[in-house]
C-alpha cells in the first residue's frame, strides 16, 4: 500500500499544475485567477478537515456519528442545490427533500442487500457520491425549468386558458427537467470504462484491487447513481414545478 | 346576468393599467372592446378569464364571486383565445387532442374533423405538423381548439388582426353562428368593423377607462 502515499513534497511539486493553470488564465486573458486560487484553497482546507473528520469517524466507528456525517453532506449538497434554484421559492426545502431521499432509499437497499456494511468507510463516501450526483442533477432539472418556463410561458397560460391545471399545462417542462437531471448520469453509464474509469474503480486499482474485481464495485456505483439521479430529478421536478404558479393557478 | 364586474381596476408596481370598470353582460351577449393599442383591453379579458385577478373591484360570474370558482372548472366555461396562438407538440391532432385528454376523456377524430370542416380546413389537416401551417391556419385551429368542447363564454383577444379577408370572414362567420344558435356568450377585442356591426355591444376603453359604451 505505501506506493499509494503522495508525500508532502510531492504534493508541493504538484503545485506547478496548479501554476501552469494560472499562467494560461494571464496570458489568455481569461480572468479566473481569483476563482482558481479559492478553488484550490478551498479544495486543500476542505479535504484536509474532511480527511481528520473520517480519520476519527472511521476510528470510532458508531453509528449515530456515521449517520451525522451523512447528513452533513445532505445538508451541504442541498445548500449548493439551493444555489442553482436561482429564485424557484423554497428550492433548500426542495433539494434537502429530493437528496435525502436519494440517498436514503438507495444507500438503504445497498445495505439490505449486503452491497455495502454499515461502516462508516463504506456509507460516508458513498453518501457523498449519491449526493453530490443528486446535487449535480438537481441543479441541472433547476436550470431546465427555469429556463423553459421562460421560453414557453405563452404556451403554459394558454394550456391555463384552456382549463389545464398546472400539471397538465406543465407535463412536457416536467418531462424534459427530468430527462435533463438524468442525461448526465445515463451518458456516463454508456461511456464507462471506454472514456472514462471512475473514482471508485480506478481508487480499488491503484489500491491493487484486482479490475475485474474493482468492476463489481463500479457497476454497482453506476446502478447506484442512475437510481439517486432518477429519484432526485423526479421528486425536485415534481416539488418545483408548482412554484412557478401561484394560488389562483396563475404564472408568478 | 352572467358577469358583472364592478370598480375593477388591475395595477403593476409601476402603472395602472386599468381603473374602475364597471358593466355587466347577459348571456347570449355579444359584446366588443375597442380603444387605442396599450388601453388595457387584453387585460380586461385576461381578469375575466382569470389569468390575471383584480387588484381593485370585483368581478361576479353567475351571481358567485369570481374567486368562488374552481380555477380549472371555471376556465373550461370561460374560454379564453389568444390573439397570437403558440401552438402545442408535433401536428394539428396534438392541439386538438389536448382538451381531450384534459377532460381524460378518449380523442375523437369524427368530432375534430367536423370542427376543422366548421372552420373551412379540411380533414387532412388533422397529422398536419403545425410548422407547415400559415397563420390564418394556426389561428383557426387555436380557435376550434377552444370551442371542441362549447364553453359558456368564449373571450377573443384580436383573434382576427393579421388574417386575410376570406379568413377572416370564416372565423366571423363560426362565431356569428356559435353566438346566434347555440347562445355562446361572445366577447371579443376588436378593431375590425365588421365584426364591432354585428355585435350587440361595443365598450370603448382609452388609457384604461371605460370611455364609452354604444349598443
Amino acid at each position: 500500500m505505501n506506493n499509494l502515499i503522495v508525500s508532502p513534497t510531492a504534493l508541493a511539486f504538484a503545485v506547478v499544475l496548479v501554476i501552469i493553470a494560472l499562467l494560461v488564465n494571464f496570458k489568455e486573458h481569461i480572468g479566473m485567477e481569483k476563482d482558481l486560487i479559492t478553488g484550490v484553497l478551498r479544495a486543500v482546507i476542505q479535504l484536509t478537515v474532511v480527511g481528520y473528520v473520517l480519520t476519527y469517524i472511521i476510528k470510532v466507528d458508531r453509528a449515530p456519528l456515521t449517520l451525522l456525517m451523512v447528513a452533513v453532506i445532505i445538508l451541504n449538497a442541498a445548500w449548493n442545490a439551493r444555489g442553482r434554484a436561482n429564485g424557484i421559492p423554497h428550492a433548500y426545502a426542495i433539494s434537502l427533500l429530493a437528496i435525502s431521499a436519494a440517498t436514503v432509499t438507495t444507500i438503504a437497499l445497498l445495505v439490505l442487500a449486503h452491497a455495502v456494511k454499515f461502516t462508516p468507510s463504506q456509507i460516508v463516501p458513498i453518501s457523498g457520491m449519491i449526493a453530490s450526483n443528486a446535487m449535480v442533477a438537481i441543479g441541472l432539472c433547476y436550470r431546465n425549468l427555469n429556463a423553459t418556463f421562460h421560453d414557453q410561458r405563452q404556451a403554459v397560460l394558454e394550456r391555463l386558458a384552456l382549463g389545464a391545471d398546472a400539471k397538465q399545462a406543465t407535463a412536457e417542462i416536467v418531462r424534459a427537467a427530468i430527462k435533463t437531471g438524468m442525461a448526465p448520469t445515463i451518458d456516463s453509464a454508456k461511456t464507462v470504462g471506454l472514456v472514462s474509469l471512475p473514482g471508485m474503480m480506478s481508487g480499488l486499482i491503484f489500491a491493487g484491487i484486482d479490475p475485474t474485481k474493482a468492476i463489481m464495485y463500479q457497476i454497482m456505483v453506476t446502478f447506484m447513481l442512475l437510481a439517486a439521479t432518477s429519484l432526485a430529478s423526479v421528486i425536485a421536478c415534481y416539488r418545483a414545478y408548482p412554484q412557478f404558479f401561484n394560488a389562483d393557478l396563475q404564472l408568478r | 346576468m352572467l358577469f358583472q364586474l364592478d370598480h375593477v381596476g388591475f395595477k403593476t408596481p409601476e402603472r395602472a393599467i386599468l381603473t374602475d370598470i364597471s358593466f355587466t353582460v347577459e348571456e347570449g351577449e355579444y359584446v366588443t372592446f375597442s380603444g387605442p393599442s396599450g388601453s388595457g383591453k387584453s387585460t380586461l379579458l385576461r381578469l375575466i378569464a382569470t389569468l390575471l385577478t383584480p387588484t381593485s373591484g370585483t368581478i361576479t360570474y353567475r351571481d358567485q364571486p369570481q374567486g368562488s370558482y374552481a380555477k380549472v372548472a371555471y376556465r373550461r366555461q370561460v374560454s379564453y383565445c389568444f390573439q397570437q396562438p403558440s401552438l402545442f407538440g408535433d401536428t394539428v391532432r396534438d392541439n386538438l387532442a389536448f382538451p381531450f385528454s384534459l377532460r381524460d376523456r378518449p380523442f375523437d377524430p369524427t368530432q375534430a374533423m367536423q370542427a376543422l370542416a366548421e372552420v373551412d380546413l379540411p380533414e387532412s389537416m388533422l397529422d398536419k405538423p403545425i410548422t407547415e401551417l400559415s397563420g390564418g391556419e394556426k389561428q383557426r385551429v387555436a380557435l376550434i381548439r377552444n370551442l371542441l368542447f362549447t364553453p359558456d363564454v368564449l373571450l377573443l383577444d384580436e383573434v382576427t388582426t393579421g388574417l386575410d379577408s376570406a379568413t377572416k370572414e370564416i372565423v366571423h362567420r363560426l362565431i356569428e353562428s356559435k353566438n346566434q344558435h347555440d347562445g355562446l356568450t361572445v366577447l371579443a377585442v376588436t378593431h375590425d368593423e365588421g365584426e364591432i356591426a354585428v355585435a350587440h355591444r361595443l365598450i370603448t376603453i382609452t388609457g384604461g377607462r371605460m370611455e364609452a359604451e354604444h349598443e
